[in-house]
């Protein structure tokens, strides 16, 4: 059950890791990254529960705020950049 | 109790599937933006939860994680919906803009922020 | 005092709900709160009143299962189009009309918005709130109102005012 639920994981990151790769302009390789981090945030809980660790859910409540804050300071220089 | 956490996640990680296939399969970064947001958000929430509800033990602290990442993720794809249509990415086809003269009636104010 | 006294409440709930409900927990979180809410509510401008509670109510057990109900719903129309070989798509950027005014109101309406069938809500102003919409029906922004967000605005306009 665990093994499936990670392939599914890893089967939705290596989508947003190919549109990383061959995204035509900046802006689509931005909403890669973003969507990859939604995804890496669920891993890490999920990580949690495999280790039976409670301490990684504080990692991963982290890495969500610090992936907003990427998202919106990578925005903001996208909209300078014009 | 560890069986309906087990679905959830499952759950979860199916939308997981289905927020990359949208990212690739959509033709501009604002459909890319609409699939994987909407997938990727409702994953979180059902993988999280299933994991809250197969160790009781974590359920405030689960919560917690779903409720913040319902705030944020959609924040940002505004943001980064917004930034692409400044950077100028171009829509691969519309019906209707009526954000252009948006942009038109307060450019100047939006050239320093 | 009142921008001291909501500063400390919210920052002692995030304390408690952070670590847990030991003992020890709440007291170091009490003592953290008192003197970091002295020190936060002289440079920023947060306040609620205390009727915002009976609201949160409304809030929890009201809009938030039509607002998980439409989630769920957006995902499977998302799914639907992704996978039809076809991809319907008809998109287009319209704005819509909103009575609702205050940045939490804004945000809450916004973020339901992007996370309802279809639509991604870009940037708002005063009166509108600017969308992207994947398939877009209808012609005068009353009538795009009235399908994307009239059922939130009537349960939001309730809470927020």
């Amino acid at each position: 059950m665990n093994t499936l639920i990670g392939i599914l994981i890893v089967i939705g990151a290596f989508f947003s890791v190919l549109r990383l790769i061959f995204g035509p302009t900046t802006p689509d390789r931005v909403v890669a990254v973003d969507t990859l981090n939604v995804i890496i945030t669920g891993s890490i809980v999920f990580i949690a529960f495999l280790l039976k660790s409670e301490l990684y859910l504080d990692i991963a409540l982290v890495y969500g705020a610090l992936s907003f804050l990427e998202t919106i300071v990578i925005a903001r220089y996208l909209e300078g950049k014009k | 109790m560890s069986a309906i956490g087990y679905i959830l996640m499952i759950i979860g990680a199916l939308f997981y599937v289905l927020g990359g296939l949208g990212l690739v399969r959509m033709p501009d970064v604002y459909n890319r933006l609409q699939a994987a947001t909407k997938a990727t958000t409702l994953g979180t929430f059902s993988l999280v939860l299933g994991v809250g509800i197969a160790q009781p033990v974590w359920f405030v602290k689960t919560l917690l994680i779903v409720v913040f990442l319902t705030i944020t993720n959609p924040v940002g794809s505004s943001v980064l919906a917004k930034a692409s249509y400044i950077y100028g990415v171009k829509p691969f086809k519309l019906s209707k803009n009526e954000l252009d003269k948006l942009y038109k009636s307060r450019g100047d104010e939006n050239a320093d922020n | 005092m009142k921008k001291y006294l909501s500063t400390f409440i919210t920052l002692w709930v995030i304390w408690i709900a952070l670590t847990s409900f030991a003992v020890s927990e709440v007291l170091t979180g009490l003592l953290v709160s008192l003197v970091l809410a002295g020190v936060i509510s002289k440079v920023v401008d947060y306040s609620f009143d205390f009727t915002i509670i009976p609201k949160l109510f409304i809030f929890v057990f009201v809009y938030v299962p039509v607002f998980i109900v439409e989630m769920i719903k957006a995902n499977f129309d998302v799914a639907a189009r992704v996978l039809n070989p076809s991809l319907p798509l008809n998109p287009g950027f319209v704005k819509i009309p909103t009575k609702l005014k205050g940045n939490v109101g804004k945000l809450t309406l916004a973020n339901s918005i992007t996370l309802t069938p279809g639509t991604l809500s870009i940037d708002a102003d005063d009166e509108y709130i600017y969308i992207h919409w994947i398939d877009v029906k209808g012609e005068t922004p009353e009538e795009y109102q009235k399908h994307v967000s009239g059922k939130f605005e009537k349960i939001l306009g309730g809470i927020y005012k």
